[in-house]
Parts: structure tokens; C-alpha cells; sequence
């Protein structure tokens, strides 16, 4: 696999970072859903409502190539594209908003529709407007930010100042479902057994087989990454059995007491 | 084409299956870790720069905070 410089001087927004053992939930969100704002050049000027047809034709599910310059392998991926909104536009800058699949080129995507419009486009300037649960409009700080308020915190200890610019790592989980757990199944789970049903207190609806799902404490603390073994209402009816697959584990052991028993 | 709901519009709720109470002595709710651990478990909604790469920020911030550790969640790239 070739990897090369992602450098972009025009690409700006969204990017959660993690501090520490935090690391291992990016995993959730590398899945995520994401919004961009995007400024498309035309390479000759067309018309408004063409543009906007075109636009609509991308919503739903897209086959796109990865461009020359990706660090995966460049083979036709289908991509759903859950919604491209027209902005505004400016000659030949066309301003759109899309809310798309993780995986999805942007670049790419301009250069496609430039393809069906006829004329040819590229992507000018790019913005991130969310990630997931994390959104431009809420809690989003500059580098600047972080280092001032890091510098203040080391000055007066005043640890609010912490506090204000950094989230749980729980904040990562907003849009998968989650399953919460007994204390006494948690311990297991961090020492990587699969989630059985006596342990489960309550979980979301809508669960199907395979999701992504994280398991948590009833303190709302992030256990494990997982895959669910069955849907929402069968684990409802379930007394014993595995519920879901632990795929990563979130929490050190030894938080929660231990309370199984190993073999003979 | 038909319209596919994003991620952020699908809404669930919670289904019971068993009630019992959470001991005070083990872990704590996110929010309040001890600020330690609650920088252990810490994730920055942070607006990156235009220039640098997704990996040179984050770098960036770990140098910053002085940590051992940091990762993004999505390369945020063309």
C-alpha cells in the first residue's frame, strides 16, 4: 500500500482528537457518518437549476473510485450519500453542503458531478462540519484554544478550563446504540469475553444483527466496542446466550470488581 | 433517487430488560472522572488548520498537552 502526504492547504473543520487511552475509540468514529461544506470550481459557467439537478442525482447510493492520490486500494466502492444541498453560488463557485458515508471522497465526488454537468469541476475548498456526534457548531476549539487553555490550567490549576475544551471520550458514542450492563459483567468484558444476556440491564432499539454497538456501565462509561449478535428484541427475550461480540475494549481492567471465576 | 436517512436522524430509545442499581464504590460517570482520568479519557472536538495534515495536527496537540498518546477519528482530507 503506497501512502503519501495528506497535506491539503484548503481542507479545514472537524477533527475529534483523542488524548491517551481515548485513542481506541476513534476506531467508532473512523466508521462514522460525515458533513462537509464544499466550494465546487465549474470549469465554465452553467446554469443554476442544472446544477442543482445534478446535485440531487448523487443523493442515495454512489459507485466512486478512489482518487489517484488515496491511501486504499483504488477499486469501484458504493458510498451512500444521504443528502447534497445547494448553498449558493458565484460564477463559476458552486457552494453545497453534503452529509455522506464514511469513505467518501469529496474531491472525487466534485469531479464527478463536474463529469455529468459537462463542463468538468474541481474541489476548491473543503470544510468538515461533523464527524459523528461531534459538530462544528458546538464545542469545536482551535489549536490556539488548546494551548491557551492548557497554559491557564498550568498556571492557576483550575481544572474547569480542562473540563471546557475536553469531552468524555463517551461523547463518541452519541449516534451508535448502546447496550448497558450489570457491574458484575463488566470486569469479563474488559478482559475481552463476549457480553451474555443476563448481563444486559437495558439497550437501545432498533438493534439489528452485525451492528456496531458499544456496551457501557450504568455510570454511562464506555466498556467496549462490540458487534451485536442479535437484534433488540430477541435480546430482550434471551435468559441465556451471547448478545454481542466484544471487538474492542474501552475500559482498563480492574475498574469493577471481578466476578467470574476462571476454569477449574 | 430515494432518500437514505443519515446516521444523526435515526432516533432510538432505551428498552428495559433488567433493573438494578449501579455500586458508588467502582468507576465514575464520564463527566465526573477525576481530572487525571478524565484527561485519559479526553477527546478534543478540534477545528483543524488549513495546511498541515490530519497526522501533523494531531501531533501537534500531543506535544501541546504533553501526552504519551493521541489519535484523530477520520483523516480529514480531499
Amino acid at each position: 500500500m503506497r501512502r503519501r502526504s495528506r497535506g491539503n492547504p484548503k481542507v479545514t473543520g472537524v477533527l475529534p482528537t483523542a488524548l491517551e487511552e481515548a485513542t481506541k475509540i476513534v476506531q467508532a468514529l473512523l466508521l462514522a457518518g460525515k458533513e462537509y461544506v464544499c466550494v465546487m470550481k465549474l470549469h465554465s459557467q452553467m446554469p443554476e437549476d442544472q446544477i442543482k439537478a445534478v446535485l440531487d442525482e448523487f443523493q442515495g447510493t454512489i459507485y466512486q473510485r478512489p482518487p489517484v492520490r488515496a491511501s486504499v486500494k483504488r477499486r469501484l466502492r458504493i458510498r451512500k450519500i444521504y443528502y447534497v444541498n445547494f448553498l449558493e453560488m458565484d460564477e463559476r463557485n458552486v457552494l453545497f453542503k453534503v452529509g455522506c458515508e464514511a469513505g467518501t471522497y469529496i474531491r472525487k465526488l466534485c469531479y464527478d458531478i463536474g463529469e455529468v454537468l459537462g463542463c468538468g469541476a474541481h474541489m476548491q475548498e473543503l470544510r468538515r462540519t461533523r464527524v459523528g456526534p461531534f459538530i462544528e457548531d458546538e464545542g469545536i476549539v482551535t489549536l490556539h484554544d488548546v494551548s491557551y487553555m492548557f497554559a491557564q490550567w498550568r498556571e492557576t490549576s483550575d481544572e474547569n478550563l480542562l473540563r471546557r475544551f475536553i469531552y468524555p471520550m463517551e461523547k463518541s458514542l452519541g449516534l451508535i446504540p448502546k447496550i448497558f450492563v450489570r457491574d458484575s459483567a463488566v470486569d469479563a468484558l474488559c478482559h475481552g469475553a463476549h457480553l451474555a444476556a443476563p448481563g444486559v440491564l437495558s439497550l437501545d432499539t432498533k438493534i439489528k444483527p452485525n451492528d456496531a454497538v458499544a456496551i457501557l456501565t450504568q455510570k454511562g462509561e464506555a466498556v467496549a466496542l462490540s458487534k451485536a449478535l442479535t437484534s433488540t428484541e430477541k435480546i430482550l427475550k434471551m435468559d441465556h446466550g451471547f448478545v454481542a461480540k466484544t471487538q474492542r475494549v474501552l475500559m482498563p481492567r480492574g475498574v469493577y470488581p471481578r466476578m467470574w471465576r476462571s476454569g477449574p | 433517487m430515494q432518500r437514505i436517512s443519515p446516521p444523526w436522524e435515526i432516533e432510538r430509545s432505551l428498552a428495559v430488560k433488567a433493573e438494578e442499581e449501579t455500586s458508588p464504590r467502582f468507576g465514575h460517570k464520564p463527566e465526573e472522572r477525576p481530572i487525571e482520568d478524565y484527561m485519559q479519557f479526553g477527546i478534543i472536538n478540534l477545528d483543524k488548520p488549513a495546511g498541515p495534515s490530519s497526522h501533523e495536527v494531531t501531533a501537534w496537540v500531543k506535544r501541546i498537552l504533553s501526552l504519551k498518546r493521541a489519535g484523530h477519528g477520520g483523516t480529514l482530507e480531499a
